[in-house]
């Protein structure tokens, strides 16, 4: 099964079981990872999971849509590996992966 | 026709100031109503709206600028929303529309942007052809990108984390100077007063000249044509040459300054100044003023009905006051709910640029579609007793109000962060916000907002 890991901006860190199939996202709503307002409930529709994912994880990951591309072009902050959580479906292949949150959400 | 309008604004800008280029504008608009070219837009006269359940279907027209005010808005949008979600109205005052009521088929439209075009109003009706200009809320991608990112430091977090203190500041100086056990104007002695100072604020604009620019927002909202409101076309031209004028000052000054080597400030101008696509954005006059109005119409009367609102609504639902005063930290929960609730614009429109299946429905390249936002906030399929002002709702940032997609409000966090700070600030200084007599509504079909809402303060007892 397996852990992810998110970072809060302050350092604070947030171990989470991968719950297969859920989207990062939703496994930081369900363990009440603080930092993620998750607005559109889910649909790359407000920008508000974005978080930055460790470089060695962004593959891992999948690739961003257009559309996700778009809504994360307006985040503050933007990062080279930056993702919007609700747009990746956790696997076993993410055990171990590192998500920072940013200071502030859109 | 626009294309035109803008050539010959960019090569007269050299020569001729912007005030007039619209004052010329102005003059060929009543040319061609006077010649017959253009009808004039009727005036929209109140009547008593019918019950909702004594109309066939086709005749439900939402586009009716006092639905609010007569408070037929909820029962309308709620017999749409159940018999015909995506509903065709083939006769107003706007043309033929569709109606999307439900929140999930408006989330649809709002996140499809290719499908469903922004441009080239997002309001139901339009503005004049000779004062079309150019706002990025009615632009599509990859237009829209290129000019929302251009300004959208204006409101970036670090931003607003300087101006925390100066908001409150001022909303303490506000409520400070509010008459005690007395009744009063909320919607002047406060909700107008605070967005007025943000909005001078934001940009850098002469502070005793404030008022103009809720002036000229509430005019740019206003007309008949757009969005059945009272403002004619005369008052709106003549208030587009001012604004024009101030704004063109505005920035000329504050070239004039950073030339002289003059600390650099946060406000809107001086963004669009430093950033490579706008910086000559004078000689695109009216994009100049597009997006200028946009940001002052954007912080306007949203955020002002949202203060009025949350006073309102905490009076309709008296135990939520009671439990507000009781937890205090429930204030940014409630500042979402409120806007929920309040739903400061009814609508926005998008015109299709395909054939699109909507729920049974076909709309067609080219029709209007309107995403009814106060709708889908009343949609108990995806929000639960939505018609309930609850302050510790679950849930409670997912409402429609900021609008979802590449569009969703620029402004968000600014507007929370002014209803946050005013909330505590009212906390700490009274006991009861009391409610006096009923509100004045706005006639519009766009904006949900209150003229007058006459409100009687207690303060707090001392040492409380």
């Amino acid at each position: 099964m397996g852990s992810i890991t998110f970072i809060e901006h302050d350092g604070t860190q947030h171990a989470v079981d991968i719950e297969g199939g859920k989207s990062l996202m939703q496994i930081a709503m369900d363990n009440g990872v603080p930092g993620i307002d998750a607005d559109c409930g889910g649909e790359a529709a407000c920008g508000t999971c974005h978080v930055v994912v460790d470089g060695g994880w962004v593959k891992a990951t999948g690739n961003a849509s257009d559309e996700e591309l778009l809504m994360l072009d307006m985040t503050p902050d933007r990062a080279e590996t930056s993702r919007l959580a609700c747009q990746i479906i956790a696997s076993d292949a993410m055990d171990g992966l590192v998500a920072h949150l940013p200071e502030f959400q859109m | 026709m626009m294309k035109v309008v803008n050539l010959v604004a960019e090569k007269g800008a050299a020569i001729v100031p912007m005030p007039m280029q619209i004052k010329a504008a102005h003059l060929l608009y009543k040319a061609k109503t006077r010649l017959g070219i253009y009808t004039e837009f009727p005036e929209f006269v109140e009547a008593p709206i019918p019950d909702v359940s004594t109309l066939a279907l086709e005749n439900i027209d939402v586009s009716n600028p006092f639905l609010y005010r007569q408070n037929r808005w909820e029962s309308y949008f709620k017999r749409l929303r159940d018999e015909c979600p995506v509903h065709f109205q083939k006769n107003s005052a706007f043309g033929p529309f569709w109606s999307v009521t439900r929140y999930e088929d408006i989330l649809f439209v709002d996140k499809n942007h290719q499908l469903f075009s922004s441009e080239p109003f997002i309001v139901i009706g339009k503005a004049p052809d000779e004062l079309a200009v150019e706002m990025f809320i009615a632009m599509d991608p990859p237009k829209h990108d290129i000019q929302r990112r251009a300004v959208q430091g204006v409101v970036a977090p670090k931003n607003l984390k300087e101006m925390e203190g100066l908001i409150r500041e001022r909303t303490q100086d506000v409520l400070d100077k509010l008459p005690l056990n007395a009744p009063f104007n909320w919607v002047e002695e406060v909700s107008i007063e605070l967005t007025s100072r943000m909005l001078a604020t934001l940009l850098d604009f002469p502070y005793e000249n404030r008022r103009k620019l809720v002036y000229w927002s509430d005019l740019a909202g206003g007309g008949a044509e757009s969005t059945g409101g009272l403002n004619d076309s005369d008052e709106l031209f003549r208030g587009m040459v001012d604004m024009s004028k101030h704004f063109a000052r505005l920035w000329h000054e504050k070239k004039a300054k950073a030339a002289a080597g003059e600390e650099a400030g946060f406000d809107l101008i001086t963004l669009l100044q430093g950033n490579d696509d706008t910086k000559d954005l004078i000689s695109r006059p009216l994009e100049f003023l597009g997006n200028l109005a946009l940001l002052i119409v954007g912080g306007n009367d949203t955020t002002r009905n949202s203060m009025t609102g949350g006073v309102f609504a905490l009076n309709r639902f008296p135990d939520e006051f009671i439990k507000l005063k009781n937890d205090p930290s429930l204030i940014p929960n409630m500042v979402s709910e409120i806007i929920r609730w309040q739903t400061p614009l009814a609508h926005m429109r998008r015109v299709a640029t395909e054939d699109v299946e909507l729920n049974g429905q076909t709309i067609k390249q080219g029709d209007k579609v309107v995403m009814w936002y106060a709708s889908g906030n009343r949609d108990e399929r995806a929000i639960d007793q939505p018609e309930q002002f609850i302050i510790d709702r679950k849930s409670a940032r997912n409402h429609l109000s900021f609008g979802f997609g590449v569009h969703r409000c620029m402004g968000n966090r600014l507007a929370e962060l002014q209803l946050r700070i005013l909330w505590e600030e009212l906390l700490a200084r009274f006991d009861q916000i009391d409610v006096v007599g009923k509100p004045e509504y706005v006639q519009s079909n766009f904006v949900r907002g209150y003229s007058k809402l006459m409100v009687q303060l207690t303060a707090k007892p001392s040492g409380a």
